[in-house]
C-alpha cells in the first residue's frame, strides 16, 4: 500500500545519490515540486531519464544534480533551447553531462517494456538515421517469423519513478486524466515511486471507467502538493503557464540570473510555494 | 485588412494548401502546426490532426505552444497514451502524412535537429529528434516547412536526425522503406518536390515576388529547377484573415 508522506520525507526516503531517476509527464502533469525538493536536498550523480527534459531537468542539471541524461527531445517547447542543459553539454557547467539519446518512439517503447517486465523493446524505427552511430544501446533484432530487421533498445527500469497525478483517494489509489503520456508505464517500471497529487479526496471521481488509475499497491509514496505541476498544468485544475515557459528563456540564459532565480524560488522555498498556482478545482 | 503579406505568411498558406480534407496528419510543433490548423479552418475542415502527446482529431482554437497544451486534449476526439500513439497509430501505419520542420535540411530532404559540429563536442546542441525519426519513415508521405537560408539549407548535414531520401537519394528503397518520404518542401521563397528519377528536391513553384537568384543565394547547394516552374498562387483574403486571426488569438492566449 502507498504511504502518505510529506514531500521532504518522500524524497529523503525514495531518492538517493547515484540513482537512476525518471520523472515523467508529457507537457501535462510534470512533477516540478518534486524536482525542486530533489534540488533542495542536493541529490548528486543522478542518471535522469525523461522523454522531454524541458524546464524541470534544465533546473536540476543547472543545479548539479545529474551526471547523465537519457532523453529524446531536449528543448523549451515552442520557445527554444534549454540553456542550462546546453551549458552542461557544451561547456561542462556546472558539471559534465553524459548523454544517451533516443527517439520518442524508442523511449515510449522502452518504458512499456519496463512495465511489461521485458528486457528490451522493439520497434520499426531508427531507419536511415545517425543516432545508432552515437548510441551503442540502439541495436537490432531479426524477426524469427518474417526475417525483418527491427530496432531494439533496453527496457527502462528506473530505481525511482516520480510523477504528478490529479488526485488520490484515502487508500492511496491514484487518478490521471487528460494527456497521460507514459506515466502509468513509468510507475509500473520503477522499483520505488513518488506520486505527488493536486488533492487527496474521499472519492477519486474518475470521469470514465477507463481513466488511468494506479492502484495503491503499485505506488510507493503519495504526497499532496496542490499546484505541484506548475508551470506545467493539471487537467481540470489549472492551465499551462505558457508565459512562464517564455520568461524562462531569459532567466536561464545566463548562469547568474539562473542561480539567483533558483536561490529565491527554490532553495528558500518549500512545496507550499506551489499552492498559489493550484487555483481550486475547475468544473470539468 | 491588408492584402500585403509576408514571405512567412506565403509559406504557411502554401503549406496549408498541400493538405487534403481526408488526410490523417501527424503534426509537428511550430510552423507545421500553424499550417495544419490553417488547412483545417479553410479548405480541409474534416482533416484529422494528431499530435504526439496522444491527442487524436484535435481542433485547437489557439495554436499550442507545446506539443501537449491542454487545448489539444480539450478539443480532441480522444486522447491516448504516448506509447500507444507511437505504437498503434504511427507505427501502425495510420498516418497519411507527417508534417515536419527542422533546423537544417539537405538536397535529399534529410533533416538535422540534433547537433551542429561533432556529436560529442558540439558547436551547437539542438533539441534532438523527438518523434521525427519514426514519423519520417512510418507516415505515407512527408511534407516539410522551412524558411530558406544558407545556414538551414546545407550541402552536407553534420547529423541525420530523420531520413528524407537518404544521403544519395537511393537509401529509402535500399533499406526497404515502403513509404514515400518527403514529397513536398514548402519554403518562404518557393516549393520543392523530389525529382522523379534522382529524388533530389527540385524547385517546382516560385512564390510571387521571389526570384531564382534569391533562391540560389539562400541555398547551400546549387538548387535544380524543374523544366516547367509555376508561380505559386498568392494568398487570398480568406486565407490571410484566418491565419492572422488564429495567430492573434494565440498571441493573446500565451501572453508572449
Amino acid at each position: 500500500m502507498a504511504k502518505f508522506l510529506d514531500l521532504a520525507s518522500a524524497v529523503e526516503e525514495m531518492v538517493h545519490d547515484g540513482d537512476v531517476l525518471a520523472m515523467e509527464g508529457f507537457t501535462h502533469l510534470i512533477p516540478f515540486a518534486a524536482g525542486h525538493e530533489i534540488i533542495r536536498q542536493k541529490r548528486r550523480d543522478l542518471t535522469l531519464i525523461r522523454m522531454t527534459p524541458d524546464l524541470i531537468y534544465d533546473q536540476m542539471i543547472g543545479m548539479g544534480c545529474a551526471k547523465k541524461l537519457i532523453f529524446s527531445w531536449g528543448g523549451n517547447p515552442g520557445v527554444g533551447s534549454t540553456h542550462r542543459i546546453r551549458d552542461a553539454v557544451e561547456n561542462q557547467w556546472p558539471l559534465p553531462l553524459e548523454l544517451e539519446e533516443h527517439s520518442h518512439a524508442a523511449m515510449a517503447n522502452a518504458y512499456e517494456a519496463g512495465a511489461a517486465n521485458l528486457p528490451f523493446a522493439m520497434l520499426r524505427g531508427y531507419i536511415g538515421v545517425d543516432l545508432p552511430k552515437v548510441n551503442p544501446q540502439i541495436r537490432k533484432v531479426t524477426c524469427p517469423y518474417t526475417g525483418e530487421e527491427l530496432a531494439t533498445v533496453p527496457a527502462i527500469r528506473p530505481d525511482v519513478g516520480v510523477i504528478h497525478a490529479l488526485r488520490a483517494d484515502r487508500e492511496g489509489n491514484v487518478l490521471l486524466e487528460g494527456i497521460t503520456g507514459c506515466q502509468k508505464e513509468v510507475v509500473l517500471a520503477s522499483k520505488r515511486t513518488i506520486v505527488t497529487v493536486e488533492e487527496i479526496v474521499d472519492d477519486l471521481g474518475a470521469s470514465s471507467p477507463n481513466s488511468v488509475i494506479l492502484p495503491s499497491w503499485t505506488v510507493g509514496a503519495v504526497v499532496a502538493v496542490p499546484g505541484g505541476a506548475h508551470p506545467s498544468y493539471a487537467h481540470g485544475y489549472y492551465t499551462r503557464d505558457n508565459s512562464f515557459y517564455i520568461a524562462w528563456d531569459k532567466v536561464s540564459r545566463e548562469r547568474d540570473s539562473f542561480l539567483a532565480w533558483m536561490e529565491e524560488n527554490v532553495m528558500k522555498k518549500g512545496p507550499d510555494a506551489f499552492l498559489v498556482h493550484a487555483g481550486g478545482r475547475a468544473a470539468s | 485588412m491588408s492584402m500585403a503579406y509576408t514571405p512567412n505568411e506565403m509559406m504557411t498558406v502554401a503549406a496549408a494548401r498541400a493538405l487534403r480534407n481526408d488526410d490523417v496528419c501527424f503534426v509537428g510543433i511550430g510552423a507545421p502546426s500553424a499550417a495544419c490548423n490553417l488547412a483545417r479552418l479553410t479548405h480541409a475542415p474534416q482533416i484529422t490532426l494528431i499530435y504526439e502527446s496522444g491527442t487524436i482529431a484535435t481542433k485547437p482554437n489557439v495554436l499550442p505552444l507545446s506539443i501537449g497544451d491542454g487545448e489539444l486534449c480539450d478539443t480532441a476526439l480522444t486522447t491516448v497514451s504516448v506509447p500507444e500513439m507511437f505504437r498503434y497509430w504511427l507505427q501502425g501505419g495510420r498516418m497519411t502524412v507527417g508534417f515536419l520542420g527542422g533546423a537544417q535540411i539537405d538536397r535529399f530532404a534529410n533533416l538535422n535537429t540534433t547537433v551542429v559540429g561533432d556529436y560529442h563536442k558540439p558547436k551547437v546542441r539542438l533539441p534532438g529528434g523527438g518523434g521525427a525519426p519514426e514519423i519520417a519513415t512510418n507516415c505515407r508521405e512527408i511534407f516539410i516547412i522551412m524558411a530558406m537560408g544558407k545556414r538551414a539549407f546545407v550541402d552536407k548535414l553534420p547529423f541525420i536526425t530523420s531520413m528524407g531520401h537518404g544521403p544519395t537519394g537511393r537509401e529509402r528503397r535500399a533499406l526497404g522503406v515502403a513509404s514515400k518520404g518527403p514529397t513536398r518542401l514548402i519554403t518562404d521563397l518557393c516549393i520543392f518536390e523530389p525529382d522523379p528519377q534522382t529524388q533530389e528536391m527540385t524547385v517546382v513553384s516560385i512564390h510571387p515576388g521571389a526570384t531564382r537568384e534569391e533562391i540560389i543565394e539562400n541555398c547551400g547547394w546549387t538548387p535544380s529547377f524543374a523544366a516547367d516552374v509555376a508561380e505559386t498562387r498568392a494568398p487570398d483574403a480568406m486565407e490571410l484573415e484566418v491565419l492572422r486571426d488564429i495567430l492573434a488569438r494565440t498571441k493573446a492566449a500565451h501572453g508572449g
